[in-house]
């Protein structure tokens, strides 16, 4: 048996792979490993079915943030289409399983791989075009998506929709909210684990050149089209995925929710979390949709209540507000996100009681 | 061929208000290079003022008009002061979403005071405006925008060529250290752009709730057609919004009146991908000079 | 030696990001009308020093934290940059950065923010005559102008904005010898004709003695030896270390290096 290894209070890194190691310390994995446990063999049993339903919207959100996290945060391309490529595979795997019959987990890889494929079109202006440009042609992406899911009646159905058959895996039902938390936690861990390790990887690199300085990167021998190509595939993939299980999760998709209100939060997500931090959109994505449901009840209940029913209508767009105050605190406050909160609140501890 | 024509004369006008509303856009953009996501809600903001103004309060309307364009202004100094200065420095991304958490606070604000409703101004322009060619007839409205266009752009070209203030801006725009390193007041410009694109905005405003009524949906929404009309044109060339304005106010016109109106809203964004594949940096925007 | 001294640093330190000490305790005099170079190897703080001058350490995130600058007797450390250049100090950044989008002229013109943007002919005439080259390129776009080109529009904004003490950030950066020699001379004549007190921060050591006045050699963030030009091209640690002319005639091996760096720490 190895020595376990606790965090030295210096750089002491004598190799590379010690730079680029996951965890610093034994005592990080041996956390990662019993916190997965807990929450996979605990929150399903306590939590009712109103907070599985938060719960699993949160992950299924964390999958789809950590995707554009890695075209935002570490390739630098900024994309306004997110929730289109979202809805591309939300599409692909509902198209998929009702006229083609495929089964549950074949029609959400297929639909990773299609949105992959129409996010990497729609990333294909990105070999003459940078920053604003770039946002913009990603923009125009999002309408003209938007409006194929809407108009392209003979496939999508147009605004009626599809439903979608139940889930089943290994024959097994799992729509329920229960046995879907189980899906969803095993896949955004599963997501998580391979963004991480594609970082360190030489695509990883590869993309973090890109973002810091395209020219350089190209002047290194980084063939900058492909990567950026294959990072707008990899970040739709990961939406396309989160679309497909989201789909056989509420089982009756319209083309209604992929809006550029929805890209829109994705992007808060990711920078509330914290650009280029894998745990950061996750934080992202608890965050967003926490407030969002918040927000939401509490405007219910305000409509509820007796009180206020005269002017019921008029608070709902208050949601929309709070939800633009919560952005612009963040960014004004804490630009680096949440990420950067959770390091230094973990530094704090662990350097207690002195500072540094 | 009656038609044509009527779709020409409305694709026109509606296209010189898009250019008219991008002016403010490039107005920012050339200045702090910041990507302004809450346009829209700024135009509604200006065409609300002037709604109270002229509706509630029952002030005379060139009264209304220059006291709009004043609380405009302030109200641009304010934004830049509270929101954007403590992001200068900060990555492009982070100014691109604080605009946009701007734009869900106004919008949300707006709706919670006005609600969703239409609402139209009392009519004050003279009949006399309007111009009738046989069965083609152009309302005072679209008249008035035009002039109002013509005129804001004249003065926009000036002044980024030829007054002080506009070089600043422009430079600033290029490298902000440099600016600084030569005594250009760089705070003040940014409040300064933004203040003068508040105004240009609440003008446009105006103009489209006198053409169309006032509704907080629709104005915010002109803000996300600016997108094409400036990129078309180059991002930071005033002609350009222009024409930009007019190619895509024709093509969404011609689209909705020949083909089907969905179509039309979409078009726009279809022809904007293929040019910005061709001309990178639009029709007439500047080439970006980078040296490693 | 020095005649009426212009500016004054006073023992000041400079600090990025609230951590990292650049500046530990330089003191200069710049006297009136006179060139003083400032010597050093890479990251001995030279650039700082200017920048503490003229204000621009905030975008970096630096400031001074001890110590005071002094401009005819006025204390101008942490000032914003918009009151230095208007008190007229004027630094010409490393690397020259140009508007790339805006032409020679309008370059020119942004350099009289300064004065709050009053200008005339006779300014760009000025600028035209010490510059000549730029006279030729007025209309086209600054993003395209060469290295020297750049150089001069550089110096040539700054003077726009008539400056009474010019800080110029390693003008010779990737210039042509030639072309260093001839910047070099109309810096001279500048500091002769419109009588400007100019600071130049230099790599190339033996350029910069034979124009200034008076030198200070960094090391380190710290001032480690100073004295009229004359003198410091005839000391033998300058020779040796910043000119490249051995006392001995032979190449000097790292033990030499190591000695000097050990005799320095005296100094």
């Amino acid at each position: 048996m190895r020595k376990l290894k606790f965090r030295p209070c210096g750089n002491f890194k004598e190799r590379y792979e010690q730079d680029i190691a996951i965890f610093e310390t034994d005592f990080g994995r041996v956390w990662v490993w019993v916190g997965l446990v807990l929450l996979l063999s605990s929150v399903p049993f306590i939590a009712g079915s109103y907070t599985l339903y938060i719960i699993n919207s949160i992950g299924i959100a964390a999958i789809a943030a950590i995707g554009l996290n890695i075209l935002i945060g570490y390739t630098g391309q900024i994309s306004l289409g997110h929730a289109a490529f979202f809805g591309v595979g939300a599409y692909a795997a509902a198209i998929l399983a009702t006229k083609m019959g495929f089964p549950f987990w074949l029609s959400v890889l297929a639909a990773g791989g299609i949105a992959a494929l129409v996010g990497m079109i729609f990333g294909i202006p990105s070999v003459r075009l940078k920053h604003l440009y770039l946002c913009i042609a990603t923009l125009a992406g999002q309408f003209i998506i938007e409006y194929v899911l809407m108009n392209w009646e003979g496939l999508t159905n147009g605004p009626a929709g599809i439903i979608l058959p139940r889930a089943t895996l290994f024959g097994l039902d799992i729509s329920g909210d229960q046995s879907f938390f189980w899906v969803v936690f095993v896949c955004l861990a599963l997501m998580c684990w391979m963004a991480v390790n594609l970082i360190r990887s030489r695509y990883g690199r590869a993309f973090i050149a890109i973002r810091d300085n395209d020219l350089a990167a190209e002047g290194m021998g980084i063939p900058i089209f492909r990567y950026k190509l294959l990072s707008f595939g990899i970040s739709s993939f990961y939406a396309g995925f989160a679309g497909g299980l989201w789909a056989y999760y509420t089982t009756s998709i319209t083309p209604e929710p992929f809006t550029i209100f929805l890209s829109i939060q994705y992007i808060a997500m990711i920078i509330i979390g914290g650009l280029a931090s894998i745990p950061g959109s996750v934080f992202g994505a608890i965050f967003i949709i926490i407030l969002n449901e918040t927000l939401s009840r509490i405007t219910e209940y305000i409509m509820n209540t007796g009180i206020l029913s005269g002017i019921a209508l008029t608070v709902a767009p208050l949601r929309e507000f709070v939800f633009g105050l919560a952005i612009v605190l963040f960014l004004i406050f804490e630009p680096r996100g949440l990420a950067e909160v959770w390091r230094v609140v973990r530094s704090s501890f662990r350097l207690w009681p002195f500072s540094y | 061929m009656e038609f044509f024509v009527q779709l020409l004369v409305n694709g026109l006008s509606i296209g010189f208000l898009y250019a008219l509303s991008a002016l403010g856009f490039v107005m920012i953009f050339k200045s702090s290079s910041v990507l302004n996501f809450a346009h829209g809600e700024l135009l509604a903001i200006g065409a609300f003022f002037f709604l109270i103004l002229a509706a509630s309060a029952k002030v005379p309307i060139v009264l209304c008009f220059a006291l709009t364009l004043l609380g405009c202004f302030a109200l641009g100094f304010i934004i830049e002061r509270l929101f954007l200065r403590p992001l200068i420095g900060e990555a492009l991304i982070q100014v691109i979403m604080l605009t946009v958490g701007l734009a869900a606070m106004f919008k949300g604000l707006m709706l919670f005071i006005f609600g969703g409703n239409f609402f139209k101004y009392p009519s004050f322009l003279p009949a006399a405006l309007s111009v009738t060619w046989g069965m083609i007839n152009v309302p005072s409205a679209y008249v008035a925008s035009f002039i109002i266009g013509l005129f804001f752009l004249g003065l926009f070209g000036f002044f980024f060529k030829y007054s002080s203030q506009g070089i600043y801006m422009r430079a600033v725009a290029d490298h902000q250290t440099a600016a600084l390193s030569l005594g250009v007041h760089v705070r003040r410009v940014f409040a300064l752009s933004w203040a003068i694109a508040a105004v240009v905005c609440a003008v446009s405003g105006i103009v489209l709730g006198i053409m169309h009524g006032v509704n907080v949906h629709e104005l915010s929404s002109i803000g996300l057609k600016v997108f094409p009309v400036v990129i078309l044109g180059g991002l930071d060339s005033i002609g350009g919004a222009i024409v930009g304005g007019i190619i895509i106010g024709l093509l969404e016109t011609f689209t909705g009146g020949y083909i089907s109106g969905s179509l039309g809203e979409v078009i726009p964004y279809i022809i904007l991908v293929f040019i910005l594949l061709i001309k990178p940096y639009g029709l007439f925007g500047s080439v970006e000079i980078e040296r490693v | 030696m020095k005649k009426d001294i212009l500016l004054q640093i006073n023992n000041i330190s400079v600090v990025y990001s609230d951590v990292i000490q650049i500046l530990k305790g330089v003191s200069l005099a710049i006297g009136e009308k006179q060139i003083v170079s400032l010597l050093g190897s890479n990251g001995a703080g030279k650039t700082t020093t200017l920048r503490a001058i003229s204000g621009l350490l905030k975008p970096e995130n630096g400031a001074v934290t001890e110590g005071t600058i002094e401009y005819e007797g006025r204390s101008i450390q942490n000032a914003p940059p918009e009151t230095i250049t208007r008190l007229g100090i004027i630094q010409v950044l490393e690397g020259r950065p140009p508007f790339e989008h805006l032409t020679v002229e309008e370059n020119l013109r942004v350099g009289t923010a300064a004065r709050s943007g009053r200008f005339s002919k006779q300014d760009l005439d000025l600028v035209y005559h010490y510059f000549p080259p730029l006279l030729a390129r007025k209309r086209s776009l600054a993003g395209y102008c060469s290295g020297g080109e750049l150089q001069m529009l550089a110096i040539g904004r700054a003077l726009m904005a008539k400056p009474r003490l010019l800080l110029l950030d390693e003008p010779s950066l990737g210039l042509a010898p030639l072309l260093v020699k001839e910047i070099f001379e109309i810096v001279g004549r500048i500091n002769k004709e419109q009588g400007t007190t100019i600071v130049v921060v230099e790599q190339n050591a033996s350029m910069a003695l034979q124009l200034a006045h008076y030198g200070y050699v960094m090391e380190n963030g710290k001032i480690v030896m100073e004295g009229a030009a004359s003198e410091l091209r005839e000391n033998p640690d300058v020779k040796e270390f910043y000119l490249g002319i051995a006392s001995s005639g032979t190449l000097k091996t790292y033990k030499d290096v190591k000695a000097y760096k050990r005799r320095k720490r005296w100094l």
